[in-house]
């Protein structure tokens, strides 16, 4: 019988692993494995564009769906199912309908899903925006003079709070412990964002967070840490998320935050050395930022998949044949996202940032175009753009690039 | 040779395909994507690459 390499989750870095290993000349099976009913879509539409103007379900699918690179064939998909176990060592999954299926190689791609708030109240009215489906829902309920709630202030927080103000909905942004974007775009462009909501009629609370959910059945409102109440008949809890890493228990893996890798993505175990034949990708690796020197961490962004496959493949293919994986790229990392039409580009790693300077415009008003440099000693290892033409980006990116120790391409 | 065709209705002006294959597309001063149609086949592993980073999918090769 010949190999055989099951891809665990058929999102985009399922979708990313099955054309890479093709790519690298992997003529076996390729067995893709995920659980939700729709073929590998794209995700960032859906606190954007499609939570604004979805259409019917069909539309938005054959908006969304990825179209595979042509020299991707012989792929096997296996749609609605999920993956319940794994024995690494012994080189099998187990499916949900209690079916076994042995592999020669692995790749984890199974992603995150959202973290719920756990507070006291009512569960109806609550939602979070991870899937095609939490989207559709969401958006029926997204009606002129609606109250919103919003739960938490990162990327789906602040573009959700955005698109449902967009429609006419009464927002209020429950921003927690940091305000909006804070983590990755610092304090002075977090401030700017801020401003942005608010201009456009968002009720932003600062550092405040929520103690329990108002009403009977279904929710009428939030009660907050400052002791104010506020109404609200739609929640959405935008608290980060937590890696689907379940069905890997039982292998000696440390999973406290994702599963740990090495820089060519191959995951480690217990002993800190590579398990023979099996990698990790996109939102649930954590691996190495080799190019900062910094300790390993997962990158949540549409980039990595991508990235991530394309180190991870020939790496998973050399293990199979037995060979040592040629020396791996270090991704420079990237990210984006639309707040009523100001695109902010980041590239790098400005979380990790001691220090921020102003590059350019006024951090204050983003949507004027304003650039922004992250620094570590005197290293500039970021930079986050707003507001300015994609030329200005890459002059940006460009700067990044000749400053980090590693250069990739 | 190859050739490509983008979809402006659909491109945002992202230009993350003018870091994959930059012999191919380029961002002009006011941020507006330029691309050559037609392009040597050499280049076609770069442009693979230009269509898997392109944030709406945009881009297509033609036959
Ligand atoms: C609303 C939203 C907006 C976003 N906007 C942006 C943006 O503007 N810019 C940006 O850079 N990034 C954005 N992102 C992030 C980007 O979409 C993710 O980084 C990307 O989807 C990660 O892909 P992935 O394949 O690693 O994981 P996922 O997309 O999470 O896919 C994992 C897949 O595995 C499946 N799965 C999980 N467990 C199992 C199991 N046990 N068995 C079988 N299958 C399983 C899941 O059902 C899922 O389909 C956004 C994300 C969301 C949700
Ligand atoms: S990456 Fe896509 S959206 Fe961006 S400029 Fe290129 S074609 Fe347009």
């Amino acid at each position: 019988m010949g190999q055989r390499i099951i891809v665990a989750g058929a999102s985009l870095g399922g979708l990313r692993a099955a054309e890479q290993l093709r790519a690298t000349g992997w003529e076996g099976e390729i067995l893709v494995i995920g659980e939700e009913n729709h073929p590998p879509y794209n995700r960032p539409p859906l606190s954007k564009e499609v939570l604004a103007a979805p259409g019917t379900p069909k539309e938005v699918l054959s908006k969304l769906a990825f179209r595979p690179r042509r020299s991707a064939t012989g792929i096997q998909w296996r749609l609605g199912t999920r993956i319940t176990a794994s024995n690494l060592a012994g080189r099998t999954i187990t499916l949900d309908d209690g079916e076994e299926i042995s592999f020669d190689g692995l790749v984890i791609a199974t992603g995150l899903r959202p973290a719920r708030v756990a507070v006291p109240g009512p569960l109806d009215g609550r939602h979070v925006l991870r899937s095609i489906d939490d989207a559709l829902a969401l958006h029926t309920v997204l009606l002129p003079g609606t109250r919103v709630g919003v739960i938490g202030s990162g990327f789906i927080g602040c573009e959700s709070a955005a698109t449902a103000a967009s429609l006419g909905c009464a927002v209020t942004l429950v921003e927690g412990r940091t305000g909006p974007m804070e983590r990755p775009l610092g304090s002075a462009l977090s401030a700017g964002v801020r401003e942005m909501l608010s201009r456009r009629g968002v009720d932003c609370r600062e550092a405040v967070s929520v103690v329990a959910y108002r009403g009977d059945g279904s929710c009428t409102g939030i009660e907050l840490s400052d002791g104010r109440t506020v109404s609200a008949e739609v929640i959405i809890e935008a608290v980060g998320s937590h890696a689907n890493v379940e069905w890997l228990q039982g292998n000696g893996l440390d999973l406290g935050d994702g599963v740990e890798c090495d820089g060519h993505l191959r995951v480690l175990a217990a002993d800190g050395q590579p398990v023979p034949c099996v990698v990790a990708i996109g939102d649930i690796a954590r691996y190495p930022d080799v190019r900062n020197g910094l300790p390993a961490r997962r990158v949540e962004h549409w980039a990595t998949p991508t990235d991530t496959a394309k180190i991870a493949a020939p790496a998973l293919v050399a293990g199979i044949a037995g060979r040592t994986p040629a020396e791996a790229p270090a991704p420079l990392p990237s990210f984006w996202t639309d707040i009523f039409g100001t695109r902010i580009n980041g590239v790098g790693s400005p979380a990790d940032a001691e220090e921020t300077r102003i590059l350019e415009g006024d951090p204050g008003k983003p949507q004027e175009g304003v650039a922004v440099g992250y620094y570590r000693g005197n290293t500039l290892i970021g930079v986050v753009n707003a507001g300015l033409p994609a030329s200005r980006h890459l002059h940006y990116r460009q700067l990044v690039l000749d400053a980090g120790a590693l250069v990739t391409n | 040779m190859s050739q490509i065709t983008v979809d402006r209705k659909l491109c945002d002006n992202h230009g993350q395909c003018a870091i994959a294959a930059p012999k191919v597309f380029s961002m002009n001063d006011e941020g507006v994507l330029e691309f050559e149609e037609i392009f040597d086949d050499a280049l076609l592993d770069e442009v693979e690459e230009a269509i898997d980073v392109c944030p709406v999918q945009a881009i297509f090769v033609k036959d």
